[in-house]
């Protein structure tokens, strides 16, 4: 995995409530056996008509807006818990996901991909909004070591936050299964010390 | 003083790293075509071997068509993906239900009724709907590809402890009422986000009346409210559901078992982070008018309208109503629809044949309607045609299809198309989740059925 430290961007703004896993990459896309090649599809069913030519109206066909930070609404990434998701928004070039409310399984399968997911408060997201509206080559900054955010146009900043662990994985480009696999010994532990077993 | 929860969730932790997540023992692991494959590549990148190849059990069903399973899939990539479920099953020498296996089926229907599924367990799958197993009182919860990984070579998660919930309905359901009224009801209360970050318990009087089956139905909504998963303490209703199903203890290991799973429940004045009570007498046959499932009503009731939305969500509810072609305020009853599915995780099971058989019975569907009725299993499909309602379904004009999640998410050929209405009871009315651009009403097998014969949203 690719560390993660700090990262300045401009941003691609998404302002859609609840978008669900089913739009970051419909289900018929799923049928791949490998993690490549899911950023082509991401968000298919917006950004490409039937005949598979780029939609003019949706932002990542505009070549306004370009950057490593999704700027989404609400809730975002609930629905099926498909990884594929993270891999297409990461697949794409996203390191950072910015959206007030995330959704859990999706959160973790960010995380695991070494994409960043950052909630903001309501306040903080609007105002991005509209300063990537006012100007599409307004940044932000996002620092990890620091959790904090930072709207480059109007200064504002915020504090975000992620588990201790996590930040630490994110940061050294380490995953779980490296930590689960120096834990061996834990396992057989536990699995001998259980009072009724399965 | 422990909840549920605490109880399982307690007896299943390894060790828990500082300032971080918990690792959590996995008793039960499902696996299926879709979520896997990567994982399993992982493994050999890595050189690793499945740790307990006992606790994992491996099905196809999201990606394979619903006629014609002993031939060869004719879509290559489906073929090829389900084929490298196979060859992985083989390869770390785990346990496979292929197509037409009698034990094949949606992994989360199979793993309840051949008794993998118990009280007190973890379970986990690469599939969000895995909350389904909570219903016999157990953790379970969906999970990402990196993660089955972890489980593979662990059979470990590591998890955040979520805050608990515990939902009450209180009271009886009405005569034509059921579990998924139930959950709809409940999204539509809780909105999709309201129970993100939860583990929630679902209890009271109405509750512990449901069949194991309808509990499934509960739980496995749980997820769509946000919602890690959703539980149901084991009762005698549980137990008896259990006994004799195939992987379930036998002999004196029941009788311990049996004693155990008896102190699997809430204790009184346990505390939960949310208490939610809802009057099950207040919930009416559902509906879903929207592209979440959280926009729902009861069938009769009137669409909101944007004076009822808060000023933030309507430019989400415009845009909804848009991609459905409703109106604020109107009525849905009337409105003539496209196709039926009876089927998936949510409504695949035996029950739910039953009330669409019984309610279809001496009737005959709408020549307007295209009905897909898919058994959640070989298992469930079986069982249909012992109880005879295949010959129902038939005289009604309906035909019965091989088991899969078919149109639940259409990656095989059974696809909602553009524009077109179906009633669906799955759990997902999502922009395009039936096909690009289907619009799909999201109902339980009742509100189904009667769509069905009357070729428009009918109350029932
Ligand atoms: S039936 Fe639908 S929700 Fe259930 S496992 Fe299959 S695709 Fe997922």
């Amino acid at each position: 995995m690719e560390k993660f430290t700090t990262i300045t961007s401009t941003c691609v703004p998404l302002p859609i409530e609840n978008v669900d896993t089913d739009q970051i990459i419909p289900a018929r896309f799923l049928k791949a056996t490998t993690r490549e090649g899911f950023g082509d599809n991401l968000f298919a069913d917006w950004r490409y008509d039937k005949a598979g030519n780029p939609k003019g109206d949706f932002v990542l066909n505009n070549p306004t807006y370009k950057g490593e930070v999704l700027v989404a609404g609400k809730n975002f990434g609930s629905g099926s818990s498909r990884e594929h998701a993270a891999w297409a928004i990461g697949g794409y070039g996203f390191r950072v996901v910015v959206s007030s409310f995330f959704a859990d399984i999706f959160r973790h399968n960010a995380l695991n991909n070494g994409i960043l997911p950052v909630a903001v408060s309501e306040e903080f997201l609007g105002e991005l909004f509209v300063s990537v509206k006012r100007n599409s080559k307004a940044t932000v900054t996002v620092n990890l070591q620091e959790q904090t955010i930072t709207n480059n146009e109007t200064g504002k900043s915020e504090s975000f936050n992620i588990n201790a662990y996590k930040k630490e994985c994110l940061l050294n480009g380490l995953d779980d299964i490296d930590y689960l696999l120096s834990n061996r010994e834990k396992i057989e532990a536990f699995e001998k010390q259980r009072v009724y077993s399965y | 003083m422990k909840t549920l929860f605490d109880k399982i969730w307690d007896a299943h932790v390894v060790t828990t790293i500082k300032d971080g997540p918990t690792q959590l023992y996995i008793d039960r692991h499902f696996c299926h075509e879709v979520t896997s494959p990567q994982a399993f590549s992982g493994l050999r990148a890595r050189g690793l071997k499945v740790l307990r190849p006992e606790r994992t059990t491996l099905t196809a069903d999201h990606n394979i068509p619903t006629v014609g399973q002993d031939k060869p899939i004719s879509d290559d990539t489906s073929r090829f993906q389900v084929e490298t479920l196979e060859k992985n099953a083989r390869d770390f020498g785990l346990t496979y239900y292929g197509l037409n296996h009698s034990k094949n089926g949606i992994v989360h229907v199979i793993g309840p009724e051949n008794g993998y599924t118990q009280p007190g367990m973890t379970i986990v799958c690469g599939d969000s709907h895995t909350s389904t197993h909570g219903a016999f009182g157990a953790i379970a919860f969906g999970i990402g590809t990196s993660e089955v990984e972890m489980v593979l070579a662990s059979q470990c998660v590591l998890q955040s402890r979520p805050k608990t919930m515990r939902i009450h309905f209180e009271g009886r359901l009405a005569e034509n009422v059921g579990a998924k009224d139930m959950a709809l009801y409940m999204i539509s209360k809780m909105t999709t986000g309201g129970a993100t970050g939860y583990f929630v318990e679902y209890a009271g009087e109405a509750v512990r009346n449901l069949t194991m089956e309808q509990r499934m139905t509960l739980c496995n909504m749980s997820i769509e409210m946000g919602a890690r998963g959703g539980m149901v303490a084991p009762d005698e209703i549980t137990f008896a559901y259990l006994k004799g199903r195939e992987y379930a203890p036998k002999g004196e290991r029941w009788e311990e078992a049996l004693a155990y799973w008896k102190t699997l429940r809430s204790d009184d004045g346990a505390r939960f982070d949310k208490e939610i009570t809802f009057n099950a007498a207040e919930i009416r046959p559902m509906i879903t008018y929207g592209t979440n499932p959280g926009m729902a009503i009861p069938v009769d009731g009137s669409i909101p309208t944007l004076d009822d939305i808060e000023e933030a969500g309507r430019g989400s509810f415009r845009r909804s109503l848009h991609y459905m072609n409703f109106a604020p305020g109107e009525k849905l009853v009337g409105k003539p629809i496209d196709y039926v599915f009876l089927g998936s995780c949510t409504n695949g099971r035996i029950e739910d044949f039953r009330v669409f058989a019984n309610y279809v019975k001496g009737k005959r569907k709408a020549d307007n309607v295209t009905a897909w009725l898919v058994p959640g299993s070989w298992q469930v499909r079986e069982q249909i045609e012992e109880e005879g309602l295949d010959e129902i379904l038939r005289e009604a004009g309906f035909e019965l299809r091989q088991p899969g999640c078919s149109a639940c998410l259409a990656m095989n050929e059974d696809k909602v198309p553009a524009g077109k209405y179906a009633v669906s009871t799955s759990n997902r009315n999502f922009e395009g989740r039936q096909g690009p651009g289907s619009r799909t009403i999201l109902a339980g097998p009742l509100v189904a059925a009667a769509a069905a014969v009357n070729g428009k949203i009918t109350a029932p």
